[in-house]
């Protein structure tokens, strides 16, 4: 059992809240990234759990036991850092041996488990080496074996792919995926990068302002972002966000979007219940229409808006189209070659996965 | 096209001669100084007495190399420079190792244990660099005296540990502060306390920078006069004085080849230091300016 309860956990540097009150809890072989630019508080969080940095307020518990007064050798966990932090004048085995070896590990035990986690990791052969001989996939890979050893209960990471360059790290976002499907403890992972959050993630906790915003699988987190912020931050392109009114005709919600030098766009079929729709009938909203929900209208469909694209950019597999709506830039993922630049398009749209938002406070509307 | 290139490098060949012949006559008039205390040394005193100064010696001797160290009269005692230039090494060892493992502890701690008011105390430790050796000599004497240490050997260790910690810490800070606290911070959560991560992870790697700290140190003690005036007297006195009272007190003919084997002698331990150390000096003194 190795759960993690945050609960409440905040954190002062003098009159500054960095961490205003973040309560998390996982489960045993969760994967939780906490997802959020810098300055949100998301290392901090993790630092908190190491136990490299005091807890203000609040509590935090590892496996059921609350850790806020254990140093970090006692919370029994194992940390991989953004810049390995291995150590220089050490080769690869005694920079894994290294806890072992202040834990009092017997040298047999210590070298069964440095073969157990160089094989796991293909790193026989670098046993032997420095660090400064090593490439930055190699020296990521010992730090991950640094942490394997440990056996802990609580894996952290942070941000440990971004000094790696484009390729690399998609190959080692894998192999931790894959580690962490063989190994099955519990990850906290730390990153600002919205792609490794949702490839690699079981909940993702999306921080701004030391607030969680949200937090929900990754799926769930793209299809139904709690707020206009989470609709922006996870996605790429990111969700649309179109102002827009919301009109009731025989009890439907109809949301109602300009389109500038034509006529505006009647959407229907949008997940709305009866209360909201009365509550925000001739109200302003926000709809959120991710990329995706557009496609080159046919024959028979319903939910189409006709626009004048601006601007199309091939991406390979689609092509982005950019068209004015609403009064902001609008982004549709299309097929190859389906439409052209400088020219008018109409496009469908599958409204049952769009998103609203209150146009004043930014929050979901369902 | 033939002839362009023959006299472009033919123009190169003349910018070379230029560069090296000023070169080494620069070098010789450096050297000057070393060469005539060399070749001093190796004569007897008829010979400097007949006028040759800068010349070549006529019949090598090291009579006077061996009347400096154990022969010459420093005030009434005729022991040569022997005992103290031991005084010098019983001073100097201690010192080096305290004032540089202090250094490397404070530079450690205010740079990876940082506490409230540690940039204040940094600030305070630096301005013992900027302060003379005149202004602390009464004070210190003072100290001396309290603590029963007035005239001795290991007063004079801790004259220089306490000042030489000011500059030992500048440099192990300033070396450390390029260390990324993420290595503290991994070895605790390994496990490590202050001390193991002081000599397991932080030391190993600070090599260059001890190695400056001890010659900078070393250069410093045992070169120093002042304290050594001030502080001893007679038979505990460094190398420095002793080497002061050859020289100055003199009865008869003066002894220039012996005040110059005296000066060698004298001189050695350092020179000896920076020939074995120095590529590491430099080095280390770059280390904290340019990561990597």
């Amino acid at each position: 059992m190795s759960t993690l309860e945050i609960d409440q956990a905040r954190k002062l540097y003098g009159d500054l809240e960095v961490l205003k009150g973040v309560s998390i809890s996982i489960g045993t072989g969760d994967f939780l990234v906490l997802l959020g630019p810098s300055g949100c508080g998301k290392s901090t969080l993790l630092n908190m759990i190491a136990g490299l940095e005091s807890i203000s307020g609040g509590e935090i518990r590892i496996a059921g036991k609350v850790v806020n007064d254990l140093s970090p050798k006692d919370r029994d966990i194992a940390m991989v850092f953004q810049s390995y932090a291995l150590y220089p004048t050490m080769t690869v085995r005694q920079n894994i041996e290294f806890g072992m070896k202040i834990r009092g590990v017997s040298q047999a035990e210590r070298d069964k488990a440095v073969k157990t986690a160089a094989d796991l990791l293909q790193m026989t052969h670098l046993l032997d080496r420095k660090p400064s001989q090593l490439s930055g996939g190699q020296r990521q890979r010992v730090a991950m074996g640094r942490a394997i050893v440990r056996q802990p209960k609580l894996f952290l990471f942070d941000e440990p792919l971004s000094n790696l360059d484009a390729k690399l790290r998609v190959d080692m976002r894998t192999e931790i995926k894959r580690l962490h499907a063989r190994l099955g403890t519990t990850i906290v992972y730390v990153t600002h990068d919205q792609i490794e959050a949702m490839t690699l993630a079981t909940r993702v906790a999306v921080m701004k302002d030391g607030v969680v915003q949200h937090l929900d699988d990754p799926q769930s987190v793209y299809d139904r972002p709690a707020n206009v912020y989470v609709a922006r931050f996870v996605g790429s392109p990111s969700m649309n966000i179109i102002p827009a009114r919301l009109d009731v005709e025989d009890g439907r919600p109809i949301a109602v979007i300009d389109i500038p030098g034509g006529a505006a766009a009647r959407l229907s079929g949008i997940p709305l219940s009866s209360q909201a729709a009365t509550k925000y009938a001739g109200h302003n909203i926000l709809v959120g229409i991710r990329p995706e929900l557009f496609s080159v209208a046919g024959a028979q469909a319903t939910q189409t808006v006709t626009v004048n694209i601006d601007v199309v950019e091939p991406t390979g597999p689609d092509t982005l189209a950019l068209f004015q709506a609403g009064g902001v830039e609008v982004t549709a993922r299309v097929p190859p070659r389906a439409v052209a630049a400088r020219a008018s398009a109409t496009l469908a749209v599958d409204t049952g996965k769009i998103v609203m938002f209150d146009a004043d406070n930014e929050q979901r509307i369902d | 096209m033939h002839t362009e290139a023959r006299s472009a490098r033919r123009s190169n060949q003349i910018g070379r001669l230029f560069i090296y012949g000023s070169l080494i006559a620069l070098a010789a008039f450096y050297l000057m100084p070393l060469w005539v205390m060399i070749v001093t040394s190796l004569k007897s005193l008829d010979e400097i007495y007949g006028g040759s100064f800068i010349g070549v010696p006529q019949a090598i001797t090291f009579e006077a190399w061996n009347k400096a160290w154990q022969e010459a009269c420093i005030g009434t005692a005729c022991t040569g420079l022997r005992p103290y230039f031991i005084n010098s090494i019983l001073m100097v060892v201690p010192a080096v190792i305290l004032s540089t493992g202090i250094g490397a502890i404070n530079g450690y701690i205010l740079t990876k244990w940082r506490f409230t008011g540690a940039n204040a105390i940094f600030g305070l430790l630096l301005f013992g660099c900027f302060l003379p050796f005149q202004a602390v000599i009464l004070p210190m004497a003072q100290v001396l005296g309290r603590l029963h240490l007035s005239g001795t050997i290991p007063g004079l260790v801790l004259v220089h540990t306490v000042y030489g910690i000011s500059f030992t810490t500048l440099f192990f800070r300033n070396y450390f502060i390029t260390i990324p606290d993420e290595l503290t911070r991994a070895a605790q959560i390994d496990g490590a306390g202050f001390f193991r991560i002081f000599f397991s992870v932080m030391l190993p790697t600070a090599l260059p920078i001890i190695v400056v700290s001890c010659i900078w140190q070393f250069t410093q003690i045992w070169n120093d006069f002042l304290f050594g005036v001030s502080f001893t007297a007679g038979q505990s006195s460094p190398i420095t004085v002793a080497l002061n009272n050859i020289v100055n007190v003199t009865m008869g003919r003066k002894q220039y080849n012996v005040d110059m084997a005296a000066a060698m002698i004298a001189a050695i331990p350092t020179l000896f230091v920076y020939v074995v150390a120095g590529r590491y000096f430099v080095r280390g003194l770059t280390a904290g300016a340019v990561k990597g």
